[in-house]
């Protein structure tokens, strides 16, 4: 007996959800765009319970549970803690693979920023090595005002 | 603790595509479950759903496949999670006091959307989100960090990958079962350094469902309980870079839990098979030691010394694990079914001889930030 | 049997159409410190947490994960449940049976949104069916009016009817701080008179007959949190804890053509299946002060008959009668309701805390019976006809 589902052509519907989305930075995070945006500086915010630095800031410490208090001025410059070369594309990469992310510790900062990682070969990154913030020319207000990190 | 027991198992199969709806999905899984337990939809008080409304495209995902899961008219409720995190609702409601039995079902069907994409989505839309990091990007950042800390090599994560691929060949239900070497996975495609396309689990379509129940509910069903002895789950912080990548101490804290409650003391020994959610290869040797299986930074002696093949001191993924199927979601889920099958002595091709009490592991999150660990027993 | 479960701590952030200075997490972090304040605890004090909101409304996926670092998650056990309008009453029942379960003392439940940060009726379209309903359905208003002129029809039920509904949850909001939507202008002028005024407006515009922009509920930026502890617990958290008497939901609507314009069966099933449970014989009677998830005006008519408070078709006569506002037997929502704040993935956890304030009596300018009130019922709904309910004493339960 022949199964009648053999035989149906399989329709396929396809679609895509288009929903904009205006996410709020907040003033704390705010405060450490513009620093970007306007010096070039990157702030992090202290929290009074563990002492940790965090970049990007956060209002609270997740950790402790108490409001960040402090700013404080961290380096452009710091360690590759971990990296990864990327070797597919998809529409979200805001670069064509290869490319690479890092996590990188500022110096003065305790948490690392997630960022891209350009302008080198990247066969001779290495966990440990010390890289430095490219600040793009032309700077919005966003995280991709810092262009990327390369090695020092 | 023995008062909540499974009753009833399901599963579809585990394929990179399927033709079958969410619907007909969850239906054939909750109708494998009950008839697993000898049992009709009138025999369950309650019902647990889990799906994600970005992996459906659909805002209020649960809603559109109550009906497969036979809710009408009965309490329901829905959890965006792991299948595991459901089950353990699913085990709440009956520990209330409210009912007696709950069916829990969770359905995933990867190949309609775009995993890249879909998984971006959980990172934070200010900071990280428009630098193109998805789950594989993150968790390859996490394979280096873990390798910085414990020394393990990519040889280590790519026989996790042999192992697994290879157990998957006795699973009917599995995707990918495959006979391959370390040396084929060492020169498989580079996806995202240092994992490469054998590390990397296929995401796919599939469907579970168990069917809870406590003491006083055993008389509706046909099998032989098995016992959740002990359960608990944890999360650590979300951002990358502010929590150790390399550590698993949300996994270490829900394991004690549910030791403590099962009274496993050693667990390399007292456990007799475990089921761990490898999304990534290099994930089941973090997963060992945040388990206890080995100390911190050890992970990989377990996997070099065979201690978790088939025959090894503590068989680990006898299905093939889910770097060999990984319909998320529902992954976790399966991870409960197979302890299940395990304890059982149901399990097939796949059995562990005299299997008694078994581990089950389910995780949510990027790079693994929560986990739900299981310990079933007869 | 489970433990016995009471709300011993509430928090909400002020309601606004939009909350620029905050990010997500840090508007989930508000709520959380305001709600362990009013309980005078810490996050150390909490065993495990619940959260849930709309993914497609602010486009984050796993918003548990996201937002551990605001919400207290960090090393701690953390779900999340969803189900639409009803989130948040979702949340509290998956809280209270986390506690009632015995594996948890003391339970944060986290409801939440920012709705300024995308199009509501843009995300709410994709919960319909994408092959089958997508292409022809529009967003939550048409089906919402269906179901008004399908009562109106149905019990000669008029569009003053719906009036007055707004015009109780807009005086009301008056009263709350909180709330998103204040009508200064209304202060003072006699409901009837008010009625006159929103039905003879030309600006109120009219959506889809027969609902106007003042049949409607806003669009929210706003977070709360609620925290539920096990007996033995409870009683030292809080002076008067509200315990939770009983809670039940039901859902039964997969596709939309499918739903059951004529009653509000899930909000039915679920009330019945309550009622049962608690005792309540005549809730009209026995119970105190509600807090109903009411979207729009014609809810307050209609869903009233579907929980047992009158006989169908009886809605009009018990509003017009006063019964429901402030002073009345049976006041509704002296929050303002939904039609006041609508914070979605918040929306029925404020339900749920306003009526625990309610039975503790900590209420403020909208306490009603002047602090006593032994019973008080919350609902949730969901457009997806989800319907949650549940009743909290000041008794604890048998
Ligand atoms: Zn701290």
């Amino acid at each position: 007996m022949t199964d009648w589902k053999d035989k149906v052509e399989n329709m396929v519907y396809s679609g895509r959800i288009k929903v904009p989305y205006l996410w709020n930075v907040g003033k704390t995070g705010s405060r450490f765009l513009i620093a970007i945006r306007d010096n070039k500086e990157i702030w992090g915010t202290r929290c009074p319970g563990c002492g940790r630095v965090y970049v990007p800031p956060v209002k609270t410490c997740g950790e402790c549970f108490v409001p960040t208090t402090e700013w404080v001025k961290v380096s452009d410059t710091g360690v590759l803690e971990s990296f990864t070369v990327v070797h597919y594309s998809y529409e979200m990469q805001p670069r064509k693979a290869p490319l690479a992310y890092g996590l990188i510790k500022l110096d003065g900062a305790d948490g690392a920023i997630l960022h891209l990682i350009g302008d080198t070969d990247f066969a001779k990154l290495k966990t440990g090595m010390k890289v430095k913030a490219v600040f793009a020319e032309e700077r919005v207000g966003s995280i991709a005002d810092i262009k990327h990190f390369t090695p020092a | 603790m023995s008062k909540i027991a499974i009753v009833g198992v399901g599963q579809t199969t585990c394929t990179r595509s399927k033709i079958d709806t969410f619907e007909e999905m969850v239906f054939e899984a909750a109708s494998k479950a009950l008839a697993d337990a000898g049992a009709e939809i009138g025999d369950i008080d309650n019902v647990v759903t889990v799906s994600n409304d970005f992996w459906d495209g659909r805002t209020i995902s649960s809603m559109a496949v109550q009906e497969a899961a036979g809710s009408w008219g009965k309490d329901v409720s829905t959890v965006e999670g792991d299948g595991t995190f459901g089950a353990l609702y699913g085990m709440m409601r009956i520990l209330s006091g409210s009912f007696d039995t709950t069916l829990v079902v969770s359905h995933m069907k990867g190949s309609e959307s775009i995993m890249n994409l879909i998984t971006n989505a959980m990172f934070d839309p200010i900071y990280q989100r428009g630098m193109g990091i998805d789950a594989t990007s993150a968790a390859a950042l996490q394979a280096r960090s873990y390798m910085t800390m414990s020394g393990a090599t990519e040889e280590d994560f790519a026989r996790v990958s042999v192992k697994n691929h290879g157990n998957a060949k006795n699973n009917p239900y599995a995707q990918l079962p495959m006979k391959i070497t370390v040396g084929d996975v060492m020169a498989s495609r580079k996806i995202a350094e240092p994992l490469k396309l054998l590390d990397c689990s296929p995401i796919g379509d599939g469907a579970a469902a168990v069917v809870l129940s406590n003491k006083k509910g055993l008389k509706r069903f046909r099998k032989e309980p098995v016992w959740i002895k002990g359960v608990a789950h944890c999360s650590d912080s979300f951002t990358l870079g502010y929590r150790d990548l390399a550590k698993s101490r949300a996994l270490k804290e829900a394991a004690q839990k549910a030791y403590k409650m099962a009274g496993i003391k050693k667990p390399l020994k007292d456990l007799d098979v475990a089921e761990l959610y490898d999304a990534y290869s290099y994930m089941e040797l973090m997963w060992y030691e945040g388990l206890g299986f080995a100390p911190e930074g050890k992970g990989y002696e377990l996997i070099r010394e065979n201690a978790t093949g088939m025959k090894g001191e503590l068989p680990v993924n006898p299905s093939g694990g889910v770097v060999s199927s990984h319909p998320v979601f529902v992954a976790g889920m399966v991870r409960l079914i197979e302890a299940t099958l395990q304890v059982r002595g149901e399990a097939g091709k796949r059995q562990v001889k005299g299997a008694k009490t078994a581990l089950a592991h389910g995780i949510n999150g990027p790079c693994g930030q929560a986990h739900c660990v299981y310990v079933v027993g007869a | 049997m489970g433990k016995r479960v009471a709300i011993v701590g509430y928090g909400q952030t002020y309601q606004r159409s939009s909350r620029k200075d905050v990010n997500g997490v840090e508007l989930i972090n508000e709520a959380v410190v305001t709600a362990l304040a009013d309980a005078e605890l810490t996050i150390r004090d909490i065993d495990a947490i619940v959260i849930g909101n709309m993914d497609h409304f602010e486009g984050i996926n796993y918003v548990d994960m996201w937002s551990a670092e605001g919400s207290g998650a960090v090393m701690k056990p953390v779900i999340k449940v969803c189900t639409g309008g009803t989130t948040g009453t979702t949340v509290a029942m998956c809280a209270y049976y986390h506690v009632a379960s015995g594996m948890f003392n003391k339970v944060l439940a986290i409801g939440w949104e920012k709705n300024s940060e995308s199009d509501t009726t843009g995300a709410i379209i994709t919960a319909f069916h994408p092959v089958w309903e997508r292409p022809t359905l529009g967003g939550a208003v048409a089906g919402l009016a269906i179901e008004a002129s399908k009562y109106m029809h149905n019990y000669g039920a008029t569009e003053r009817d719906g009036a007055r509904v707004a015009v109780r949850e807009r005086l009301h909001a008056l009263n709350n701080p909180y709330a998103h939507l204040h009508q200064e202008w209304m202060k003072g002028i006699p409901p009837e008179k008010l009625v006159d005024l929103i039905v003879g407006s030309e600006q109120n515009a009219m959506l889809a007959y027969p609902l106007r922009m003042s049949d409607m509920c806003p669009r929210t930026d706003g977070a709360a949190a609620v925290i539920f502890a096990a007996e033995g617990s409870a009683e030292k958290i809080a002076p008067v804890p509200a315990w939770v008497h009983a809670t039940a939901n039901r859902h039964n609507f997969v596709y939309a053509g499918d739903v059951d314009m004529d009653r509000n069966t899930t909000i039915a099933e679920a009330s019945k299946a309550v009622f049962k449970k608690a005792g309540v014989k005549e809730p009209l009677k026995e119970i105190d002060v509600c807090e109903l998830y009411l979207p729009y005006s014609y809810a307050g008519l209609k869903w009233i008959e579907d929980i047992g408070f009158c006989a169908y078709g009886e809605g009009p006569r018990l509003l017009w009668d006063g019964v429901t506002d402030m002073d009345g037997e049976l006041p509704i929502n002296p929050s303002g309701g939904v039609m006041s704040s609508n914070a979605i993935g918040a929306t029925a956890l404020i339900r749920v805390g306003e009526a625990a304030l309610q039975v503790m009596g900590k209420a403020g300018p909208r306490q009603v019976k002047g602090g006593n009130v032994n019973l008080a019922l919350a609902t949730g709904f969901g457009g997806c006809y989800w319907g949650d309910v549940m009743l909290l004493g000041k008794k604890k339960p048998a």
